[in-house]
């Protein structure tokens, strides 16, 4: 029997004038591992909804059509009936959080079902254990981490052991070294529990690579439903804004097929001679290569004009000097933090959560003050901070900024539409158009983590504006997880680990190198040439076999594709 | 985020206690401070309860409840000076004050001011402790047979004071990183705010409450029982200790060791008994959190 099964289904918000989901068919079999794509706005967190009965249960509106759920009717079954079967995780774990300590929480839903006090002292231990979260049992959920309280919020969702498993954009939050926790631990749950898995995502790269099957949503409809590689192939020509950087990479170099994660992509390149062929164990023991030493592969050139960081500018926009932030009987949170950013300059702060990166931004913002050490600023500093929907006092866009700073911003049309209903994208274009000014420019742009849950167009649009900000001299501070984005608009990175720096030059130098901090076209390249971005990459490629840089590179190369 | 007042699991014997036993505890140091007159004793409970607040981990919270206390208990004494008329040792005479008499400030309602004021002090340290050390839902489960979805309510409640002061405080972080002359200012500024504010709880509000029907709120019918869990050193502590306190108090008050009277003049006991009662008092509070064994989470 089928774990989901939508025959026709239509649904409408209340007041809303268009339908959400729009004549959505589909089934999903037991066991299968299903991404969600779309871009923000097209129906994915509402597929959602309403295969957990949300939708119209909660949230009321129209519904047609019929949703079956482990063959539970959605219409006769609301989501209390259908959490048996059904265990939900959504993007900000702090409302999905609803008791004091961890234990507590696990314990929840199987209380809240009767469950006899043995069960649910079996269930919680079983959860805990499965998900690596029994050590935090005792813990307060107050005092978790974004990524144990990720961890929780799932641990709550899965007690149950519910047959199907939907996640709404989870490692939105997350730093990448938890996200690509979170999706092994999903993996691991489908492989070795089969458990059914439909998981919405913005960042595909990340979990395209265990995916079964994808189904992506336009305008709340189903667009394309396949598997990931024949996902890849459509929206190549289809939805480019859904691409992975390394589907557009082999895209834009004309190699297919394109491949759905690093490790496919290095044995496609591989088999193509543009990568160096994989060291055998035997020759690595003996410290040799397969490649002579004389014979470099081209694509592991040193990139031109890469150099140790060094601001040129004598007169800086912003000058950290060795800045302490130590908490009254708790730990240092910046430790002697050197930084000296130049007026037009743009810069990436990156670093695993935690580290200090938020906190220096409200330094910089005089939010906060520095227990040691000093900041000097060449004017305003203008501080966006994570959550763009805290900047809005009114339920009119038009009444947060003056007509004309509004139509700068692009949302002149918005002036009549609430702050809160605009799209993840024109929220963060308004709360930036807010803490900047419509007077004299800031001197320093700062965003905190501006990237979360949006996806790839409304990132490239905020990549764009960063730039152009840059290019009339104002110096642009980004903190991010996201590799992608910081190499959109940043030339620069500042790598952070418990509150000191430990890493700053060029992207170029800096996202090529890592594991985690470094973009997919670098992971494929192996940091080749320094090429950070799908274009620079392709371009790369193509000079390696010495093409033109309109011929795709398979023209040229006879060897047959693998993986 | 200020997480003072608000629970933590930390590695204490307090901690550690069943929430039941932690709240019977406070109860029972509360009954005698509400039994107890005599200052020497009520000082002994109040410099007991900061040893607790060390003991449990939460000593600088336990501090900084002393000295809200402490301007809690200025003005009753305050009060009490200028309108209790009972004492016969005048320090002070402030002449005819119209419909409320002669203005004769005594010694008497001074110090019986102070108690009461030392009274409140000791409630508020209680009430603290209690508020730091015992764990709310578990708490609130021994509520759940009696109704489920009101224990439930009451536990959601406390678990979400502190996320929404959290977000209170990132609203005002927001609002200070305005330009000048675009922040909310005046009080058409501070109104626009109150009303972000209180649409950012209705979000959270909506947000959580979606997650509660997921887990099956709405399906709670029947009361789900509770596994027996064995009586711990610490249970057996405390119980222990709650049983001494209020035995201490009650002997205190019973055989006149802890005496007080304000009025018409004073009269406090001081003498071997009342010393020998304040060192008891202190122990039966203190040696259960001296027991360390067993007390990582």
């Amino acid at each position: 029997m089928s774990v989901l099964v939508f025959e026709h289904v239509t649904y409408r918000y209340p007041e809303a004038e268009v339908a959400a989901l729009d004549d959505v068919s589909l089934d999903i079999a037991p066991g299968e591992l299903c991404l969600l794509a779309g871009l923000s706005g097209h129906g994915k967190s509402t597929l959602l909804r309403a295969a957990c009965g949300l939708a119209p249960h909660f949230h009321g509106g129209r519904f047609a059509g019929r949703a079956l759920v482990c063959g539970l009717d959605t219409r006769e079954h609301g989501p209390a009936d259908l959490g048996g079967v059904v265990g939900v995780l959504a993007q900000d774990p702090e409302t999905q959080l609803v008791m004091n300590s961890v234990r507590s929480e696990l314990a929840l839903a199987l209380e809240s079902r009767g469950h006899s006090p043995a069960a649910v002292a079996r269930g919680v231990e079983e959860v805990a254990l499965a998900l690596g979260i029994d050590h935090l049992l005792e813990r307060s959920t107050h005092d978790l981490s974004g990524g144990e309280k990720q961890r929780v919020a799932l641990g709550a969702a899965l007690v149950g052991r519910p047959r199907l498993v939907l996640l709404d954009e989870p490692t939105s939050q997350l730093d990448p070294v938890a996200a690509d926790e979170l999706i092994g631990l999903l993996w691991r749950l489908n492989q070795e529990w089969e458990t059914t898995i439909v998981l919405s995502e913005h960042r595909l790269e990340r979990c395209l690579a265990v995916a079964d099957r994808v189904i992506a949503l336009h305008s709340g409809r189903v667009a394309h439903d396949g598997s990931p590689r024949s996902f890849l192939e459509w929206s190549a020509t289809h939805a480019p804004a859904l691409q992975t950087p390394g589907a557009k990479l082999f895209s834009l170099a004309g190699i297919s097929p394109a491949p759905v994660g690093v490790k496919q992509a290095r044995a496609t390149l591989r088999g193509h001679g543009l990568l160096p062929p994989e060291q055998s164990p035997a020759r690595v023991r003996a410290g040799e290569s397969e490649r002579p030493p004389n014979a470099p592969s081209r694509l592991h050139r040193r990139p031109r004009g890469v150099r140790p960081w060094r601001s040129a500018e004598p007169d800086a926009a912003l000058a950290i000097h060795g800045v302490w932030h130590e908490l009254r009987h708790g730990p240092a949170i910046l430790r002697g933090v050197d930084l000296r950013l130049a007026a037009g300059e743009s810069a990436a702060l990156m670093g695993r959560n935690g580290a200090g990166k938020s906190t220096l931004l409200r330094h910089a913002a005089g939010l906060l003050a520095p227990t040691r050490g000093r900041i000097e600023c060449g004017g305003r500093v203008a501080l966006l901070l994570q959550n763009p929907g805290d900047y809005f006092l009114h339920d009119r866009a038009g009444d947060e900024l003056p007509p004309d700073a509004l139509e700068r911003a692009g949302l002149g049309e918005m002036a009549e539409r609430n702050p809160r209903d605009l799209s993840g994208g024109e929220r963060q274009r308004l709360a930036l158009a807010i803490v900047t000014g419509d007077g004299k420019a800031p001197a320093v742009v700062a965003l905190d983590e501006p990237t979360r849950g949006m996806d790839r167009e409304a990132k490239a649009a905020l990549a764009s504006e960063l730039r152009h900000r840059a290019s009339q001299g104002q110096a642009v501070l980004v903190a991010t997880h996201d590799p992608e984005f910081a190499c959109a608009c940043a030339e620069r990175v500042v790598l952070l680990a418990d509150g000191r720096v430990i890493a700053d030059g060029p992207a170029a130098e800096l996202l090529t190198g890592g594991w985690y901090f470094a973009t997919e076209t670098a992971r494929i390249l192996g940091g080749a040439g320094g090429a950070l971005g799908p274009e620079q990459g392709a371009a790369l490629l193509r000079a390696d076999v010495g093409l033109s840089p309109e011929a795709p590179v398979g023209a040229k190369v006879t060897v047959g594709t693998s993986g | 985020m200020n997480r003072g007042l608000f629970y933590r699991r930390l590695p204490s014997p307090l901690h550690t206690a069943r929430a039941g036993i932690g709240a019977v505890w406070a109860i029972a140091l509360s009954t005698a401070a509400l039994l107890l007159y005599n200052p020497l004793a009520l000082a002994t409970l109040a410099l007991a309860l900061l040893g607790a607040g060390f003991g449990a981990g939460v000593g600088r919270e336990i501090g900084r409840a002393l000295r809200t206390a402490l301007v809690v208990a200025l003005p009753i004494v305050l009060v009490n000076v200028l309108v209790a008329r009972q004492g016969l040792t005048v320090f002070a005479r402030l002449g005819d004050l119209g419909p409320f008499g002669q203005g004769d400030l005594t010694v008497e309602a001074l110090v019986y001011g102070a108690v009461i004021g030392l009274k409140v002090t000791v409630l508020i340290l209680v009430s603290t402790l209690a508020s730091l050390a015992i764990d709310p839902d578990e708490l609130l489960r021994l509520l759940r047979p009696l109704s489920f979805r009101s224990a439930l309510t009451a536990s959601l409640a406390t678990r979400m004071l502190p996320v929404l002061a959290a977000d209170a405080q990132r609203l005002a972080e927001a609002q200070r990183t305005r330009p000048e002359g675009a922040s909310a200012r005046g009080g058409r500024g501070r109104v626009a705010l109150l009303s972000a504010v209180l649409g950012g709880s209705l979000d959270r509000a909506m947000d959580v409450a979606a997650t509660l029907e997921l887990r099956g709120y709405a399906a709670a019918k029947r009361r789900a029982g509770r596994l027996r869990r064995p009586w711990s050193r610490h249970d057996l502590a405390f119980a222990a200790s709650s049983i001494a306190v209020v035995g201490l108090a009650l002997a205190g008050r019973l055989t006149g060791a802890a005496s007080f009277a304000a009025y018409p003049e004073l009269h406090m006991q001081l003498d071997a008994a009342t010393l020998a009662l304040c060192v008891a008092l202190l122990l039966a509070v203190l040696l259960p959190l001296g027991d360390r064994r067993g007390i990582q989470p």
